[in-house]
């Protein structure tokens, strides 16, 4: 819509082009020679829309972590682009990308671990402000945070304690405040409430929401429960072995699954209700998720697919595209979507693969490796 | 009915430290477990489940712990055994695996020697026989190329295959009882779907009874015959699961299914979310723990404890529950 692209707001806030993040398998000590690459992120494009929640869901070790902390530059490029507001963050550096920051903030799943132990909340909080330049002087920041400390649902005496002082779900709301403070456009969550119990995780799941409806927040939600981002999200990515492999909006994805993988994963997807689990279709999938640092060729899935073909599918990787009567927005990455959905391909069994799991050769975890299971190389 | 093959009567455990009052993990926790049958036990962290499980199986230290109660398994009172005795029943005729199995196998020694431990431990196998039978069994469970398996070291296996590994482990002496303790939470969902079949059809196969201890709503609806939900330290409500998910009667069971976004639902709605957390709980003695975070508290809830009822096959312990045709 052209109303929307005008100077003060574009239509898309965030736009990823072809973004990849290679961890570099080093051996040797003195030398430390290049010896491979885990492909954690390899060429992913997305567009988040302003005021929208876009979801990314994957099972571990499919890079969306990666592609999480390399949008908020957290970890470096190896290709693509990063346009956040029509700017281009990708090539920013040093200052210029430190004030750029303020307007992406991260929420990150343990906030134990992301909270310094030692700094009451009020300092944790305060810190923000004052690097961003954003502080108006001791009595108006206190009040500003004790507005900031309600608003995420806080009780008033929270700014004096410590991070230690308050629940799981309290200090996942202190991570959030804390990502709020600066006032930024975009969040980027990851993983936000698994570490939660459900009773929990209901509660700090309409805290975002709320927060999204009241200051018109942009999320993008990174998380391995199905159920979760999709109850979030507006749309959600599907992730495997470092590439989407089918992007439609939340309801979609439900009711007209299309890529093989998405179908397994929905169908893994244990649902509280004995009626429907006694009935449903299962797909179970075989053998393991083979290692980014060595991904099969063509489609990433070829290997544990049970639709696979014997064209095309080991040789050509598959890119997004929309499928003729598919919703607006709805695309996949499969050579044989249509054939699937029209029932035209059966399915068959697939013997599973076995991977040896080593670790690396020289035993050099990434540096900045997103998750355990990059260091493991699994 | 016949008679169960384990029967939990009572159990409690407490924590114990000088000059400090007792902490109660499990208060008063009786079920029982059919042949054959899958038993779920639910509740959050906190809820003492896993404690109850380790109490089951006589894992908990003897110092600084206070079991009351019994837990008679076929008739025999676990609880009475000698600590020799127990070791044969371990194993032979209950056994348990653990949430994580990179921690409960031993990183140093090959898979096929933990297996045929086992083996020849409790069923007197000579090497040989052990190490055909270990083979069999990780073919059973499901590990490709089992022979060159049997010499893989844990760390060289993926998360789902070590708790195949652990689940043949476990199962290699044909135990009447199983004890799963969340085994499928440290893995991603499709590898959840494959255990969770496995576990099905080996329960299926083998007849052996099957005690699933998880925090996930989900796993249990499609897995368990009966469900036991826990609420700090003791069962709040029990039932067979289609009853139990169709009409919850207590609150929190109410406010568990609420609190879970359903992959079939119209998503954005708000989540009908439980307040406050475990950390308000009231203590059973003389009030309902639940009380100060139930949407259906009446005055009464916080000055008297509920006590237990059933009714129509259900266990239920609530002075206000939902009702039946909510």
């Amino acid at each position: 819509m052209p109303e929307n692209s005008t100077e003060t707001g574009r239509e898309n806030l965030l736009e990823v082009e072809d973004l990849a993040v290679h961890f570099p398998i080093t051996r040797g000590v003195v030398l430390n020679k290049t010896v491979g690459y885990v492909y954690a992120v390899d060429g992913v494009s997305l567009t988040i829309r302003r005021g929208e929640t876009y979801g990314l869901v994957g099972e571990s070790g499919c890079g969306k972590s990666t592609l999480g902390r390399a949008i908020l530059r957290l970890t470096d490029l190896t290709r693509g682009s990063v346009r956040f507001d029509g700017d281009d963050v990708a090539g920013l550096k040093g200052e210029a990308l430190r004030t750029a920051r303020r307007r992406f903030q991260m929420v990150f799943q343990d906030p134990m671990s992301s909270l310094d132990p030692r700094q009451s909340v009020e300092s944790l909080l305060t810190e923000g402000l004052k690097a961003h330049g954003l502080s108006k002087g001791p009595e108006a920041d206190h009040a500003r945070l004790r507005e900031l400390v309600d608003a995420v649902g806080l009780p008033a005496g929270s700014l004096r304690r410590y991070p230690h002082e308050f629940s799981g779900g309290q200090r996942q709301r202190i991570g959030i405040a804390r990502a709020l403070c600066v006032e930024p456009d975009l969040i980027v969550a990851d993983e936000p409430v698994s570490a939660l119990d459900v009773s929990v995780q209901a509660q700090v799941l309409n805290l975002l929401s709320r927060l999204q409806r009241e200051l018109g927040l942009t999320y993008l939600v990174i998380a391995h429960d199905l159920a979760v981002v999709r109850h979030v999200s507006d749309r959600v990515g599907v992730m495997y072995l470092g590439g989407i492999v089918e992007e439609a909006p939340a309801t979609e994805l439900y009711t007209d699954p299309q890529h093989p993988y998405t179908r397994a994963l929905l169908s893994a997807v244990p649902v509280p209700d004995p009626d429907l689990e006694d009935h449903r279709e299962r797909i179970l999938l075989t053998g393991d998720l083979p290692s980014p640092a060595a991904p099969p060729p063509g489609c990433r899935f070829h290997t544990r697919c049970p639709w696979r073909q014997p064209e095309r599918c080991d040789t050509d990787r598959p890119q997004l595209r929309q499928l003729e009567g598919a919703a607006d927005g709805h695309r996949v990455a499969c050579h044989h979507a249509e054939a699937i959905r029209d029932g035209r391909i059966a399915r068959h069994t697939v013997e599973p693969q076995t991977f040896q799991i080593d670790s690396f050769p020289g035993d050099a975890p990434p540096e900045h490796a997103g998750s355990v299971n990059e260091i493991l190389g699994m | 009915m016949t008679t169960p093959l384990l029967e939990v009567a009572d159990l409690g455990v407490a924590f114990t430290r000088k000059g400090e009052p007792d902490s109660v993990a499990v208060d008063g926790v009786s079920f029982d477990v059919q042949p054959g049958e899958i038993v779920g036990l639910v509740g959050e962290s906190g809820c003492g489940k896993s404690v109850t499980s380790l109490a089951i199986m006589r894992l908990l230290p003897e110092r600084g712990v206070r079991v009351t109660g019994s837990v008679r398994m076929e008739g025999t009172d676990l609880m009475t055994l000698s600590d020799s005795a127990m070791r044969e029943k371990r194993g032979r005729d209950l056994s348990m695996v653990f949430q994580d199995p990179l921690s409960s196998l031993n990183p140093v020694i090959e898979i096929g020697l933990q297996v045929t431990e086992v083996l020849r431990r409790h069923r007197g196998l000579k090497k040989d026989a052990a190490r055909r039978e270990a083979a069999e069994l990780l073919e059973r469970v499901g590990i490709p190329d089992p022979r060159r398996r049997l010499d893989s070291y844990p760390h060289q296996l993926s998360g789902g295959m070590r708790q195949r590994v652990m689940i043949a482990i476990a199962l290699a002496c044909r135990p009447r009882l199983l004890i799963a303790d969340e085994p499928t939470t440290a893995l991603d969902v499709t590898i959840q779907a494959q255990i969770l079949e496995l576990l099905k059809e080996l329960v299926a196969d083998s007849g052996t009874a099957l005690v699933m201890i998880t925090h996930d709503l989900g796993v249990v609806a499609g897995l368990c015959d009966r469900v036991n939900v826990l609420y700090g330290g003791r069962i709040v409500e029990r039932s067979e699961r289609h009853r139990l998910f169709g009409t919850p009667r207590h609150p929190y069971t109410y406010g568990l299914l609420g609190s879970i976004p359903r992959l079939d639902a119209p998503p954005g709605e708000d989540l009908a979310a439980i307040r406050g957390s475990v950390n308000d709980n009231l203590p059973w003695a003389h009030a309902c723990a639940f009380a100060p975070r139930c949407p259906r508290a009446l005055e009464r809830c916080s000055e008297v404890s509920p006590p237990p009822e059933l009714a129509g096959g259900r266990f239920l312990r609530c002075h206000n529950p939902v009702p039946a045709e909510a």
